[in-house]
């Protein structure tokens, strides 16, 4: 189950499931190209599935620290009413930079409390997950603040070379988090931080700024991912913007195969978890299967890849030494 | 003394922010406004109480507001729709809560699963259970529910004490008793203290573990019920994100998320501080109710860094404690 030398199952996990969508619907890997952008359910799972993909790239670094980011879906709403209210006043570049800052600002309060005061990970991140969508709310005045600005709009709806925008992100973000981790010394220094953080403490990493760094990732990434929704609506809904998604986001880092109690990650196969999530949601709903289906599902997947990963399944000796 | 400051800081808050409002608005002293809080708080009160019994274990339960919203939706069909009488439905559903809970438990304790995880699957299948029951609300027209909701007991001035309120306390005093009486609630303590320590005490860790996820499930149904009796409808979106709410009245209540610490007591403040914001800002008018939550957060923050303050004076300020991790560590995993 090493997450680096794996990354088999997934794949195979991810085709099946692609597989199974095409037996339900026979259009669905039918893509074609229109007005310059990619069309098909296959293009859709991806373009869908992006928000949830960039929320994971930024989960899965936290969690490799042993940690957990419950505020990214509060977090997406926050970010997401910034750049629809300010959309239609300031060039694209203002807006944008405000998003992220915003959420590089929330991502730095959450690595703050876990980092410097010491508040575990669940709790830390469930402050803003309760006050954000609160702040997101006091942004829009608790309406539904929609804009016209087409520079905007193109980052949810627009394709480049016949990608849509959302996808291109994703694999944006992607090579740059890969660069920016597995460039450098930094993504050892995050699994050695997850692995026990005082052993590398004592080994001279500053565990604490690598920890504040990923929480501020995880912001960031929380931040496109709620610019990516509100453009893809082309509005900022404080109530229902990325709702939910944290859940989607740690189901993610789950199925990636990356240990829950940190020390392992993959960032590539975090973002395919994602797409997989989406492939399993979009052949659902092409089946004509109630779509409420969905969350019975993901239980049962979160449950099969935690079994398959349990140290005791391992042994399974050890399940007939009785468990105390 | 540190270990009943939060207490006493949520009772000295609470008691301040009353008397704050009562200032403001003459009629929160009537017993009318008293009874209410207690009525409205009860079905998070039910809920908070297995919450309370988990985190002092060392756990935490995302799954319950699901569950309640299992159980509201479940009822509505059963008595509604199937013409099941009340009472065998509310049975039915206690019992399955009860083994939905013992499983996850199981669950965790068996394989050696984070809690969070095996909860937030459980927080899933709840509630994709409760849709593909229905998807709507679903109204309850039964006897029973008619006459429960015009049972209660009348407080001098004009207040009354409804049955719901009636069944919160009941439980709050019930859980109090197992908590701090019993060998269980012994346990409880013991299990989030150090889950290895009580292993090697002799106690048989499995079987509590289960007992204590199976009763904050069976609570979490109790509390659906509740709900049901209250709005006498049932729908599967009911309680999204209770248990976060829960989970806040615990901490304000001063019960140390990494375990071994706290009691219902400061859970019942910690309910009624909640409550207490949502009266106020109702009574106001003008606030919107996005300040709730804000309030909530801050509130949350202010109560966690005094925990870690009173942690950190109490001299444990070397150890990093998390509950994601198992403090046990399979032998085999080290190999």
């Amino acid at each position: 189950m090493r997450a680096r030398r794996a990354g088999a199952p997934q794949l195979l996990a991810f085709l099946a499931v692609l597989l199974a969508d095409r037996l339900v619907a026979p259009q669905f890997l039918s893509v074609h190209l229109q007005d310059g952008r990619l069309f098909g359910s296959l293009i859709d799972v991806f373009n869908r599935g992006a928000p949830v993909a960039l929320l994971s790239l930024g989960m899965v670094l936290v969690v490799a620290t042993g940690g957990i980011d419950l505020s990214v879906g509060a977090v997406m709403a926050i970010a997401g009413a910034v750049a629809a209210s300010l959309a239609d006043s300031q060039p694209l570049p203002v807006v944008l930079g405000a998003a992220l800052a915003t959420g590089l600002l929330c991502g730095l309060w959450n690595g703050l409390l876990v980092a410097v005061l010491r508040i575990q990970p669940i709790v830390a991140t469930l402050i803003l997950m309760v006050a954000g969508r609160g702040i997101a709310q006091l942004l829009t005045e608790g309406r539904i603040v929609t804009f016209a600005s087409p520079d905007l709009a193109f980052l949810g709806g627009g394709a480049f070379v016949g990608v849509p925008m959302p996808v291109v992100l994703v694999l944006g973000m992607l090579v740059l988090t890969l660069a920016l981790v597995r460039g450098t010394a930094l993504g050892l220094m995050i699994e050695a931080t997850g692995g026990n953080a005082r052993a590398s403490a004592l080994a001279g990493i500053d565990t604490r700024a690598v920890t504040l760094a990923v929480y501020a990732w995880s912001g960031l990434c929380a931040a496109l991912a709620g610019v990516v929704a509100a453009a893809d609506i082309l509005g900022a809904d404080a109530n229902n913007a990325g709702l939910w998604l944290e859940l989607d986001a740690i189901l993610a880092v789950v199925v990636a195969g990356s240990s829950l109690l940190g020390g392992r990650f993959s960032l590539w196969l975090a973002v395919l978890g994602a797409f997989l999530i989406q492939a399993m949601n979009t052949g659902i709903l092409l089946s004509g299967l109630p779509p409420e289906l969905n969350l019975v599902v993901k239980a049962a997947v979160v449950l099969a890849v935690l079994l398959l990963q349990s140290p005791r399944l391992a042994g399974l000796s050890l399940l007939l030494r009785s468990p105390r | 003394m540190s270990r009943n400051l939060p207490v006493l800081v949520a009772a000295l808050l609470f008691a301040a922010g009353y008397g704050l409002c009562a200032t403001q608005y003459p009629a929160f002293l009537t017993t009318r406004v008293v009874g209410n809080l207690l009525t409205d708080g009860a079905f998070l009160g039910i809920v908070a109480v297995g919450t309370t019994f988990v985190i002092i274990a060392g756990g935490i339960d995302l799954s319950v507001g699901s569950v309640v919203g299992f159980t509201t939706v479940f009822l509505a069909l059963a008595i509604g729709r199937w013409g099941m009488p009340p009472l065998a439905a509310f049975g039915i559903v206690l019992a399955a809560a009860g083994l939905f809970g013992a499983a996850m438990g199981a669950l965790i304790h068996v394989f050696d699963m984070p809690p969070f995880i095996v909860t937030l699957a459980g927080m899933f299948l709840a509630r994709g259970a409760g849709f593909l029951l229905s998807t709507e609300s679903v109204p309850i027209n039964a006897a029973l529910y008619g006459a429960v909701s015009d049972l209660s007991l009348s407080l001098p001035g004009g207040g009354r004490l409804t049955l719901t309120a009636g069944i919160m306390l009941a439980v709050f005093l019930a859980g109090g008793v197992v908590l701090r009486a019993t060998r269980f609630g012994a346990t409880v303590y013991a299990l989030g203290g150090s889950r290895q320590t009580t292993a090697l005490m002799g106690v048989r860790v499995g079987r509590n573990i289960v007992a204590i996820y199976a009763l904050s499930s069976l609570l979490a149904a109790l509390a659906g019920i509740v709900f049901s009796l209250d709005t006498a409808s049932g729908t599967p979106l009911s309680a999204v994100g209770v248990e976060l709410d829960a989970i806040a009245a615990v901490v304000i209540g001063g019960t140390l998320l990494s375990g071994g610490q706290g009691g219902l007591l400061g859970t019942v403040l910690g309910v009624m501080i909640g409550g207490l914001i949502q009266t106020a800002i109702t009574f106001d008018g003008t606030l919107s109710s996005w300040w709730t939550k804000i309030a909530t957060g801050l509130l949350l923050f202010a109560f966690i860094a005094l925990q870690r303050g009173s942690v950190v004076l109490a001299g444990r300020s070397g150890r990093r404690v998390r509950t994601a991790r198992p403090i046990v560590q399979p032998a085999v995993a080290r190999t």
